[in-house]
């Protein structure tokens, strides 16, 4: 199963061109492990407002490059977030870990 | 890529690295200038220090968001009028509502559709640059303040009653213009005349509402009311003459005629207010006080004084003026003699 949904991915190439996309790629790749420390040490310290933030910069992201399951996982930690629901996040955020790693992956491969 | 529009100077505000750049990459495409900020205090900073004519908002974001933006926005006379183009996930809308009931002109969902954002943006760049002219146009003719008044609260039609000076000025003479002079430096010299006497009146909150041929007629203290509406048509009158006679000095050294003009000003309650059409319409004056400051200002050439004013006027002022007293002065087809001051200094 693919993380990057072709559809989204290929608009936003079209869109941005070829040279852009590459770009915009490494801006995510570079953000991404930035997002989700945050996220873990908003959880550690019981920020809610931190963590609802990155939440919500990752399911941004997500969404721009068709990243859906990502996506899905961040907005559902977006929520918790607002909710200021950090203890019921369970496992949520090492399944949010292994799809970004997978999106990661995935972006990378689709550099031109 | 077409560009039927004028690029515009974009403020692009968004604490996400991605958007951004999507964002910028976009509208730099459409020819615009794009400037980014990543948060609403560094947004606003840049606001105050040089114009924009879009500004594209995230609402979520750290140090200032974007409904702290759009309050700022609002508190300030400069920037109220500048359009605000939301942008937010699609799991916001209840939030976007907010915004457009904050002043937000539209909205536009991320990830970003370019076409939507083409178009969106030119709209709003469209009703920057009517607003933009609109204001120009109203600042030909009124001071900032009434123009400001106008922009904010619009105008209706219908009069009411104001307490007011009101100005007439025109030409009593053109001395020494030789028989060949050519029309077009007639009409330069009217528009150099002109144009100096709307600096005296204006820059003494009066605001000019009418001319014709060589006459000019000014209002002060109203649209907005000011309570030292006499001390300010008094100083724009001696203004206007002291600007005369330096434009009459240079005019002089060039060898060309010279102007003399007559002022006459007169105080008291007028029906003011916006009269035409919704399309066209002009702040007129009506009532006695109207008629009054007319009639002393065709008295200037006959009482050799250029600057006259009323009882009401003199009564009302309170710099340091000096007025010389003419007396009751009889006027054809009023009842009542007028009392006339000549203002010297």
């Amino acid at each position: 199963m693919t993380s990057i949904d072709r559809l989204t991915f290929n608009e936003l190439k079209q869109i941005s061109g070829a040279e852009f996309i590459n770009e915009l790629i490494d801006t995510f790749l570079d953000d991404a492990p930035r997002l989700f420390e945050e996220l873990k040490s908003a959880q550690e310290s019981g920020n809610a407002d931190s963590f609802r933030r990155a939440a919500h910069s990752l399911k941004s992201n997500a969404a721009t490059f068709g990243a859906g399951q990502l996506a899905e996982l961040a907005k559902e930690l977006e929520t918790l977030g607002r909710e200021n629901r950090l203890g019921e996040t369970g496992d949520r955020l090492n399944v949010l870990n292994e799809a970004l790693t997978s999106a990661c992956d995935e972006l990378r491969g689709l550099k031109s | 890529m077409t560009m039927p529009h004028e690029p515009g100077r974009m403020l692009i505000v968004d604490d996400n690295r991605v958007n951004r750049l999507l964002l910028t990459h976009a509208l730099e495409q459409s020819g615009h200038y794009v400037s980014t900020a990543e948060n609403g205090k560094i947004a606003m900073d840049m606001l105050r220090e040089k114009p924009y004519d879009v500004i594209l908002l995230d609402i979520d974001m750290p140090v200032m968001n974007g409904f702290e933006v759009l309050e700022a926005l609002l508190n300030d006379s400069e920037l109220r009028d500048l359009p605000v183009v939301m942008t937010s996930a699609s799991d916001e809308l209840d939030r976007v509502v907010k915004c457009i009931e904050m002043g937000a002109e539209g909205y536009l969902v991320k990830p970003l559709n370019p076409v939507l954002l083409r178009a969106r943006v030119n709209a709003s760049l469209e009703k920057k640059r009517l607003r933009d002219q609109q204001r120009e146009l109203f600042r030909t003719f009124a001071t900032p303040e009434v123009a400001e008044q106008l922009l904010r609260e619009g105008f209706s039609l219908g009069g009411k009653y104001v307490t007011a000076s009101v100005m007439f000025a025109d030409i009593r003479s053109f001395t020494s213009l030789s028989e060949k002079q050519e029309p077009t430096d007639t009409i330069e010299l009217l528009n150099n005349y002109f144009a100096l006497m709307f600096d005296a009146i204006t820059g003494n909150g009066g605001t000019v509402n009418q001319m014709e041929g060589d006459g000019m007629m000014a209002i002060f203290g109203a649209p907005v009311f000011h309570e030292l509406h006499c001390d300010h048509a008094v100083r724009a009158a001696l203004e206007m003459i002291e600007l005369l006679n330096v434009f009459n000095e240079q005019r002089a050294i060039q060898g060309r005629g010279q102007i003399q003009i007559g002022i006459g000003i007169a105080s008291g309650r007028v029906i003011a207010g916006y009269t035409g059409t919704q399309h066209r319409a002009t702040y007129t004056c009506v009532g006695d006080t109207v008629n009054i400051a007319a009639r002393i200002e065709k008295y200037t050439k006959t009482a050799q004084r250029p600057v006259l004013i009323d009882r009401a006027t003199r009564d009302g002022l309170t710099g340091n003026f000096i007025t010389d007293d003419l007396g009751d002065i009889m006027f054809a087809g009023k009842e009542q003699a007028i009392h006339i001051y000549a203002v010297t200094a």
